[in-house]
């Protein structure tokens, strides 16, 4: 199966934690979800990364017509989450947006669906580098980090960041050496002092753990990846990886 | 017929004019389109030009008005040549500027490439010369130009090089619609074609022509020239072992190594690049006499081939492996023999391979065949059996991509307003494209315009815009300038630079010399450490930064030999059928080694040799696993697929498969449960399991996750200008798209499946990687006349893919089960 494929809506009942994994950062226990947001059940709070909404719009400006389903798939995961868990928050770690513009041209019908998920919960937008200052009010407070106990969300980790780290922004991807062939998808990245999540746009892409732009960041001794599967998040040590 | 000083010209040389140059000066006057079908080395060339240069120069005041102002009335183009390939342009140019310079003639010829310096393109559009040599892309760019009216309005004769070999591919079909639109600016300039000997010449007699729908298939006039002297074909006999199985070929070297230092120049061609490294290997290190030996394949640094194509020019080499990049009509020297190893896959390559040896008509051409194991024996006389009949096995020409039609038509905007009635006549007028529907027409518009989807958001992005006249028209220049520096349908694989590294260091120094460049997909199947062969010497690969992989040398001599990559060519069915034939004829294998007559031998006595049209399938125990194998000879690509399909099917009916792998002539399965009995029991019988409804639902489900498909969506999306490879100012390739194309299919999968690129990728995929043409002909042709043999162990015939299953990696696209697995050991060893 295609991991990436139908990310639709789940369907009612269906246990959106299960097949997770859970990642411990600063003391706070954080499950890793397949679809490839984080949920920390002890704030009732749900964490989404880079969604890159109107990526398919914005490219299509350029003149290349990819389908312009990117930003309805996206919803339709984030409805499926929200049903299934109830939040009490949401946190956007920013790039929610492929760009400012991003806001504006949101077609109403999805305008809608969002507004729908946000009512009755506390909706956070974090400033993210393609999206540092919405265009249009969708909802929701916008703030450029934020702090929860001991965990910082913000979207660009820092080097040298105190522990306690949850970002976004390298949409973080691994391939892992299994034998016959080597296989690569989107993940999270954890060290237990800071967390990556991975990106979940539609059209978003992923960069190599092994990439230059992930050094200093973790220690090496503890990082693991956790890679997005189908149903199911599969967790990995640092040796298993393979460059690319 | 001949113009005196035309006669002086060949009387001076000694030469008389050929029977079919005069033949084509004869159809030139008559205004007639021709074929002409002539073996390498009767003079086509010089056949084809002759006509225009007497043309031109009987033209009245011979010395041409110079134009120096935009408005000053001025000749167009009166001849335009088309080659497949750029050097091929520029090596046609030289053979034709020699006779006009000898004759004192003022006719002006000049190359148009990708490689021409963008002042003399600009200039050759206002002052363009009298016969212009080109390459499909450049010709697509010409008749999008402003100026391609005045261009082309006197335009005489348009020459295709190589046609055989142009028609086949999607750059042919974007060739038979800038064609179309050549008509209509030149409705009376006539068509040469030179080709090969082709299968069907009517095919490329009618692509030739216009097509007009409702009316009969109008040909162009047809002239062959008989063969010369017949090549002298041999398979190299050694004593040493015919291996089974591989592809090195190593057993034969020594005896190849003495074939090289009796001739003064040969060419050794191999099928894959990985091939080409190996061979290149061993020779030199059994190269006792110092022989000049280079190398020469597409992944080499480009200065690195060009030094190995002058040094053989200029005489300074003893040999050169090579893969299909020297295949084309290049004089690259005077090469005396041609070995082939492995076996040639189709007979019109191999006829085109050997066709590079003494390229003088009245000299045979000498050529070795090295098959690498005993079925490539069989599939090796086969091919010789079929040049010697003078049997081609060029493949049909398909219906015309759709991506390629989208490509073409933002050109055609690009070009003018045009009206979708009027481009719909003139597309459907390209013989590829003589069958489109209108409403497929209408569609692919629609696409250009805003991609096509049901979900009309993109309608204030258009790129295309019908006015209030009905006309369509770019909305932008930059749509324009994009589409012009995306012209062609040549997609490049993403790859990585290859850059010796030091393995020290993490970051490597930008010092490092690049050795090449090498598809991204190869070294996604390798690990850091793992060691492989390139430009002759073993690397080791360290790691991937930024679009580099970097590698360091070793002293390693035994490489990891890398999997195929590149260029493989599956059997053709002609060849497929030979080798059928020959294999239920025991008379007919006088020929062979008597290793491969033993051995054949052995297979009549053990299980059985299928008839001609009959399908074996055997099903033997070995160790604790059951192994079906099955003889379709239908190539690689087909039996992969069948391999999908069968082994999904057999997971269904709970016959608990384990995995599967496939050569150009059989497919091997193995699994838990005992086949053979399953079988025999009908459970399910071996017709229901080979019945052609696999191609229905099972291969529709398969395809949903299929690499492959992707593979080829990715090709249809940069054509169709849905993901473009090169933007303005970032003017590199490959790595540059945008979004990853695998996204974009699967949303585009689960959203419109019935969209106008899922069509084109599909049709692509048919024909290409999935060969599914091929595989339900062959389901069709053995329906009922599947002959089951139930063994007690592996049968000799079996061998070969048995000894496969271990070396070629397994294919299947089980990632997530595979994932699963690994992550569950882990998890079991951390609960100890």
């Amino acid at each position: 199966m295609v991991a990436v494929a139908g990310r639709a809506r789940l369907p009612a009942g269906v246990d959106p934690a299960a097949g997770s994994v859970t990642l411990t950062v600063a003391g706070c226990a954080l499950t890793a979800l397949p679809s490839g947001a984080l949920w920390w059940p002890g704030e009732a709070t749900l964490i989404l990364a880079d969604m890159h909404l109107e990526k398919g719009s914005r490219m299509a400006m350029r003149g290349l017509m990819v389908p312009p389903y990117d930003t309805g798939l996206t919803l339709g995961l984030i409805e499926g989450l929200v049903a299934a868990l109830e939040p009490k928050r949401v946190i956007s770690l920013g790039d929610a947006f492929d760009d400012g513009g991003g806001a504006v041209r949101l077609e109403l019908a999805c305008r809608e669906r969002l507004t729908a998920v946000q009512a009755g919960r506390d909706w956070i937008w974090i400033a993210g580098n393609h999206d540092p200052r919405l265009e249009a009010d969708v909802g929701g407070i916008e703030t450029d980090e934020l702090a929860i106990g001991p965990l910082v969300f913000r979207h660009e980790p820092r080097q040298g960041a105190a522990p306690g780290e949850i970002a976004g922004h390298l949409h973080p991807a691994a391939r892992v050496f299994l034998g016959p062939k080597s296989v690569r998808r989107r993940c999270f990245v954890c060290d237990g002092e800071r967390l990556i999540l991975p990106a979940l746009g539609a059209y978003a892409g992923g960069l190599s753990v092994t990439d230059p732009a992930f050094h200093g960041l973790f220690r090496r001794e503890a990082l693991s990846v956790a890679l997005l599967g189908d149903g199911r998040v599969y967790s990995f040590p640092r040796r298993m990886l393979s460059a690319g | 017929m001949l113009p005196a000083p035309f006669r002086a010209w060949f009387g001076a040389r000694g030469w008389v004019p050929r029977e079919h140059q005069l033949t084509m000066l004869e159809k030139a006057a008559a205004d007639r389109s021709v074929l002409l079908i002539a073996p390498t080395g009767a003079g086509k060339t010089l056949a084809g030009f002759l006509p225009s240069l007497v043309d031109l120069a009987g033209r009245s005041g011979s010395s041409r008005l110079v134009a120096k102002g935009r408005s000053l009335a001025r000749r167009g183009i009166h001849t335009l040549y088309i080659s497949p390939l750029k050097a091929l342009a520029v090596d046609v140019a030289r053979n034709v500027e020699r006779p006009i310079a000898e004759m004192g003639l003022a006719i002006r010829v000049e190359t148009r490439t990708g490689d021409t310096p963008a002042y003399k393109r600009q200039r050759q559009k206002y002052d363009p010369p009298d016969i212009l040599m080109t390459t499909p892309e450049q010709l697509e760019l010409l008749v999008a130009a402003r100026e391609a009216e005045q261009l082309f309005s006197g335009l005489k004769t348009v020459i295709f090089d190589e046609l055989h070999a142009l028609v086949t591919s999607k750059r042919g079909e974007l060739l038979a619609l800038g064609l179309a639109r050549l008509r209509r600016l030149a409705p009376n300039a006539r068509t040469v074609g030179l080709s090969a000997t082709v299968a069907n010449p009517d095919e490329l007699r009618a692509w030739l022509m216009p097509g007009r729908p409702g009316e009969p298939e109008c040909l162009a006039d047809l002239v062959t020239v008989a063969g010369g002297a017949k090549p002298e074909i041999t398979i190299l006999h050694s004593e040493e072992r015919i291996p089974w199985a591989g592809h090195s070929a190593r057993y034969a070297y020594g005896d190849l190594y003495r074939a090289l230092r009796q001739a003064k120049l040969s060419l050794i061609f191999v099928n894959t690049r990985s091939q080409a490294e190996m061979v290149f290997q061993e020779l030199w290190s059994i190269n006792d006499a110092n022989l000049k030996i280079a190398l020469h394949h597409g992944s080499l640094d480009v200065a690195q081939r060009r030094k190995v194509e002058a040094a053989m020019a200029a005489g300074g080499l003893d040999a050169v492996v090579a893969t299909s990049t020297l295949d084309l009509g290049i004089d690259w020297g005077d090469v005396d023999l041609v070995v082939h190893v492995g076996a040639p896959k189709g007979a019109s390559r191999l006829a085109q391979r050997i066709g590079r040896a003494n390229h003088r008509l009245d000299e045979p051409s000498r050529a070795i065949l090295v098959p690498a194991n005993r079925f490539e024996v069989l599939e090796c006389q086969a091919a010789l059996d079929a040049n010697y009949l003078g049997d081609q096995d060029t493949p049909p020409i398909r219906a015309g991509g759709l991506d390629v039609l989208a490509q073409h038509v933002l050109g055609m905007a690009v070009a003018a307003p045009f009206t979708a009635d009027d481009l719909y006549a003139e597309v459907t007028t390209a013989y590829p494209y003589r069958d489109l529907e209108r409403e497929t027409f209408d569609r692919v518009v629609d696409f250009v315009a805003t991609g096509g989807y049901a979900l009309k958001s993109y309608d204030r992005y258009a790129k295309i815009r019908q006015t209030k006249d009905g006309t369509w028209r770019v909305s932008h220049p930059d749509i324009a300038q994009v589409w012009r520096l995306n012209v062609g349908t040549i997609v490049e694989m993403p790859k990585l630079k290859v850059r010796l590294g030091s393995p020290q260091r993490r970051v490597p120094s930008r010092g490092g010399r690049i050795l090449g460049e090498m598809e991204e997909y190869f070294f996604e199947t390798m690990a850091p450490g793992d060691t492989f062969l390139f430009g002759g010497e073993v690397l080791k690969f360290l790691f991937i930064h930024e679009s580099e992989a970097i590698v360091a040398r070793t002293a390693d001599t035994s490489p990891r030999i890398p999997v195929y990559a590149g260029g493989r060519f599956p059997l053709s069915t002609f060849l497929a059928d030979k080798v059928r034939t020959m294999l239920a004829d025991p008379t007919s294998w006088s020929r062979l080694p008597t290793q491969v007559t033993e051995w054949l031998e052995l297979q009549r006595l053990v299980s059985i040799l299928p008839n001609r049209g009959d399908l074996l399938v055997e099903t033997f125990p070995r160790r604790d696993l059951h192994y079906m194998v099955s003889y379709p000879f239908e190539g690689r690509l087909a039996h992969q697929t069948l391999g999908m399909l069968l082994t999904r099917r057999l997971e269904r009916l709970r016959a608990r498969p384990i995995g599967f792998v496939a050569s150009d002539y059989a497919l091997g399965i193995w699994g838990a449960d005992d086949m053979g009995d399953l079988f025999k029991r009908g459970a399910p019988s071996l017709q229901a399991l080979f019945d052609e409804d696999m191609l229905g639902d099972d291969l529709e489900a398969w395809m949903a996750e299929s690499y492959l498909l992707k593979r080829t969506f990715r090709n249809c999306a940069v054509v169709a200008g849905l993901i473009e490879q090169r933007h303005p100012g970032h003017e590199k390739s490959g790595r540059q798209v945008t979004v990853s194309t695998d996204l974009v299919y699967d949303v585009l999968r689960s959203h419109e499946p019935d969209h106008i690129l899922l069509q084109a990728t599909w049709a692509d995929a048919a024909t290409g990687l999935l060969d599914i043409r091929r595989l339900g002909d062959m389901l069709t042709r053995v329906k009922g006349r599947i002959i089951h043999r139930d063994l007690e162990h592996i049968s000799p015939l079996a061998v070969p893919i048995m000894l496969d299953i271990g070396k070629v990696p397994v294919a299947g696209e089980a990632d997530e089960s595979l994932l699963a697995d690994a992550a569950d050991r882990l998890i079991a060893e951390a609960m100890g």
